[in-house]
């Protein structure tokens, strides 16, 4: 209980940061274009985009336009083996859409094998919808496995793209039992060249109680720092090599020294970026 | 390796990327192939074989093998060629167009910028159902106008892969412009990709085509140049706006080989003269989705005609021609030596080239491509950034005294305007708040017209403008306007959503013009890209800043932060396209129904 209360500002920290980004996101959009201007000869009116005059729509045979046609994407943005102090094996961090601008079904998955087995896995299905010019709302369900008991969670969160050009995801999980978490990854493109490509990646994991079956502790219990270095061959293919620190906090670092494992571990990458 | 060498160096062209910008020399259809690279389509004094004249027509739609890079793909055309036949009709004739379907999809011409009834338009949706696979649809009409036009696919992307054509119309009794050698230069960008590729590339990464995004090498560039500071405030707007200066086109030379009258660069299309001829050359924008820059080093242009219309000369080194355009040049060589005609992608990624020449096989030298160009403030936010009062009402620490100029960015075009005007009051729609497909709306957008746009400003030639171009005889309606009909063109360069007022096609209800009624478009860019605005059946007849005629075009190009009026005669009734001439952005919502009754 103490831990989780000692962890309770830095969550909240989290949950603030990122409605914060969205709503300034959404004021500064206010202040920069909906809000008259100050100078009274830039102030806008409001007027309707309707010039039909009320007349209907009339046939459209063999109208074509693909404004509304579905797309699907499949999206591996890791794809790759690693090399930690204590271990190695493979990791991956995919997502995959289907949908038109309005709705999109959206899955996620990401997960971690080692010494041949599944040490972790996320699933995610998601109702994505798009919310503001930059943002995504997406709403579904999460299913975890790996160490211990599966777990079914609730999904709400957000998806988009913050001033500066940081990709944001933040979602927050409901479980059974009274279980919450709270997601949060940030992803940045530096372009060196046209192609060579670095990505600095950030992530998050806090949980409202601990679930030691599955290692975890309550609130703040894993955060990573990642920089990989992809080389485009193509928009869709490009290979990477990179490092990525992982850090395991508080209770749930007590719990992975129990079982072995290392609080903090220092990874070199190699793998692939690909999408189709 | 694919992309494109810049002068600025950036990137190295590989073997197979050359041949890829330069197509291969007798790329083409196996017409070409046979050894087709003297000139095609001279209208006087040279090869006449790929020119249909008089009032019958009959046009089959099928697809021919073609290799423009080395690589054989399957193009859409006309007759076998590509582009398809040349077209030439009298004005006051009566022409019959029989188009048989060869394809096993639907299939549309559309005649564009040709008054006509509107079931012969050729629009599938709108005008008719299109042409079923194995029909021959019966065009038939009288031909009430003269001048440079062409033809294209209405139907899904088979513009894109190679369905379009010249037009060109004579004048009843004798041609006003007196010209000894009269050519067609027909502009298109060609692609080795299926565009629907292209499209739902573009749909999932905007920037797909984008190779000329700034880097960390421009950024540490400008840091030794103007400072850390100055080098982030330059960069601080746009990052925050998540947009991107460089920012010109959707789809560029990472994909596209550029072609002028079905030639690659390589292929040098070729037209003849003799030194001091009067030689015509009717410029036809026939790309899906680009922009040119069109030059003949060491010739001053004439320009004669705009959208077939007739202007009074101007004489300028160099234009830039937006997809679907078209502008008659005069030139007078008097060298007895070869000239380049030189178009290069506004994205500076590649280039159309042909050569004129006093005997076949001759060159000149080719221009390199000019600096790829960023956007400037006035692009941003048009008025706003010429500075003045109006700046205060900037509610944005970065933007006083903001210089763009460092790496490359030009300065606010030359203005007449006195300070703070040249903006006029804007009334964005209900529907562009609190929309998704709408990442920008402009409030101080700029109105003049003497601005020739990104990467032409201050490049020390002549450039034309629209302020240039004045329509000889002037308005052909003189009756003063009664309604006024305000339209904003928006979009979402992320989710590449392109709309009306923030609606995408599906979106949106027909706009409906009263017949007899003269009407003034109002439209405003709020989207940091150019549009070409096409309104079928009907002319479009720009007005000065201050409300007076300009010149008759079918088709008006819209820069960014951009608000321009345009009039037009409501007096053909039914129902009509009006839309982008970009494809993409057409395909992606910037459609929408005209409806006259």
């Amino acid at each position: 209980m103490r831990r989780f209360f000692w962890h309770a500002p830095v969550m909240m920290l989290f949950v603030l940061a990122t409605t914060r980004v969205y709503a300034q996101d959404a004021m500064r959009g206010m202040d920069r274009h909906a809000m008259p201007m100050q100078d009274a000869g830039a102030s806008s009116e409001i007027r309707s985009p309707d010039y039909s005059g009320d007349i209907g729509d009339g046939p459209m045979t063999g109208m074509d336009m693909r404004g509304d046609a579905p797309l699907g994407m499949l999206l591996f943005d890791r794809l790759e083996y690693f090399d930690g102090r204590d271990d190695h094996g493979a990791a991956f961090d995919m997502q995959a859409w289907y949908g038109n601008g309005a709705n999109k079904l959206w899955l996620k998955a990401e997960g971690e094998t080692a010494a041949g087995r599944l040490r972790d896995l996320r699933v995610e299905a998601l109702w994505d919808r798009p919310v503001g010019a930059f943002w995504d709302m997406q709403a579904g369900v999460r299913h975890d496995a790996g160490i211990g008991p599966d777990r079914n969670w609730a999904a709400f969160g957000v998806q988009g793209l913050a001033p500066y050009g940081f990709e944001l995801q933040a979602t927050v999980y409901v479980g059974q039992s009274g279980r919450t978490a709270l997601r949060f990854e940030s992803e940045y493109e530096l372009l060196l060249t046209q192609r060579l490509i670095l990505q600095p990646r950030f992530e998050a994991n806090l949980y409202g109680r601990a679930d030691p079956q599955r290692r975890i502790g309550s609130g703040l219990s894993d955060a990573a720092l990642g920089l990989r270095l992809r080389y485009e061959f193509s928009r869709q293919l490009a290979p990477y090599l990179g490092v990525e620190f992982e850090r395991r906090f508080g209770e749930t670092a007590t719990l992975a020294r129990d079982a072995g494992e290392p609080a903090f571990d220092a990874r070199l990458v190699a793998g692939l970026r690909l999408w189709f | 390796m694919k992309y494109m060498k810049r002068n600025d160096g950036l990137s190295v062209p590989m073997p197979s990327r050359r041949r890829f910008v330069q197509g291969l020399a007798l790329g083409g259809t196996a017409a070409m192939l046979g050894g087709f690279v003297e000139p095609a389509w001279a209208l006087a004094g040279s090869d006449q074989r790929r020119v249909l004249s008089g009032t019958t027509f009959n046009l089959e739609i099928g697809k021919t093998e073609v290799n423009f890079t080395g690589k054989p793909r399957i193009a859409t055309t006309v007759n076998g060629q590509l582009p398809g036949p040349l077209l030439r009709w009298r004005e006051g004739s009566n022409v019959t167009l029989r188009v048989t379907n060869r394809l096993r999809v639907p299939t549309s011409i559309h005649w564009h910028g040709i008054l006509l009834p509107f079931d012969m338009d050729g629009v599938p949706g709108v005008s008719y159902p299109g042409i079923a696979p194995g029909e021959t649809f019966v065009y038939r009409f009288p031909v009430k106008q003269s001048g440079t036009y062409w033809y294209h696919a209405h139907s899904g992307f088979q513009e894109q892969t190679g369905l379009y054509g010249p037009l060109i119309i004579d004048p009843p009794g004798n041609e006003r412009i007196r010209a000894d050698r009269d050519y067609v230069v027909m502009l298109n960008d060609w692609s080795d990709e299926d565009p629907a590729a292209i499209f739902a590339h573009l749909k999932k990464r905007g920037d797909y085509y984008n190779r000329g995004e700034l880097t960390a090498r421009d950024f540490f560039g400008d840091v030794s140049r103007v400072g850390l500071k100055q080098a982030l405030a330059e960069r601080k707007m746009w990052n925050e706006m998540r947009m991107s200066p460089r920012d010109l086109v959707d789809v560029t030379g990472a994909t596209y080989t550029y072609l002028m009258n079905g030639a690659t660069p390589a292929g040098n299309w070729t037209g003849l003269f003799k030194p001091g001829e009067r030689v015509r050359l009717r410029f036809i924008n026939g790309s899906s989705n680009s922009f040119f820059d069109v030059r003949i080093p060491g010739l001053k242009l004439s320009v004669v005609a705009a959208d077939g219309q007739d202007v009074e000369p101007i004489l300028v080194d160099e234009f830039r021609i937006a997809a679907a355009e078209t502008c008659d040049v005069i030139v007078q060589p008097q060298e007895d030596r070869a000239y380049t005609v030189f178009a290069q992608s506004m994205s500076r990624d590649g280039y159309a080239r042909g050569t004129l020449a006093p005997r076949p096989g001759m060159k000149a030298e080719v221009p390199r491509l000019d600096p790829l160009p960023l956007l400037s403030m006035t692009d941003m936010m048009g008025a706003m950034a010429r500075g003045g009062h109006a700046m205060q009402g900037m509610q944005h620490g970065a933007m006083p005294g903001m210089d763009m100029g460092g790496h490359g960015s030009e300065p606010s075009p030359p203005t007449h305007l006195p300070v703070g005007e040249g903006s006029a009051k804007v009334r964005h729609a209900r529907s562009e708040y609190g929309n998704p497909n709408v990442d920008l709306r402009v409030e101080t957008p700029r109105t003049n017209l003497d601005d020739p746009g990104v990467g032409l400003r201050d490049n020390g030639r002549r450039v034309l403008t629209y302020a240039d171009l004045h329509t000889i005889g002037g308005s052909l309606y003189p009756d003063p306007v009664t309604r006024e009909i305000e339209l904003h063109l928006t979009g979402n360069m992320h989710r590449f959503t392109w709309g009306f007022d923030g609606l995408k096609f599906s979106q949106a209800k027909p706009i409906h013009f009263r017949y007899g009624e003269h009407l003034r478009i109002i439209l405003v860019n709020d989207t940091m890209m150019t549009h070409p605005i096409h309104l079928h059946g009907m002319w479009s007849e720009l007005e000065s800043p201050d409300e007076q005629f300009q010149v008759r075009k079918h088709t008006i190009s819209v820069q960014p932060a951009q608000r321009i009026t345009y009039r037009v005669q409501a007096d053909a009734l039914g129902r009509w396209a009006y839309h982008c001439h970009l494809l993409y952005h057409m395909e992606a919502g910037m459609f929408r129904e005209v409806v006259v009754s």
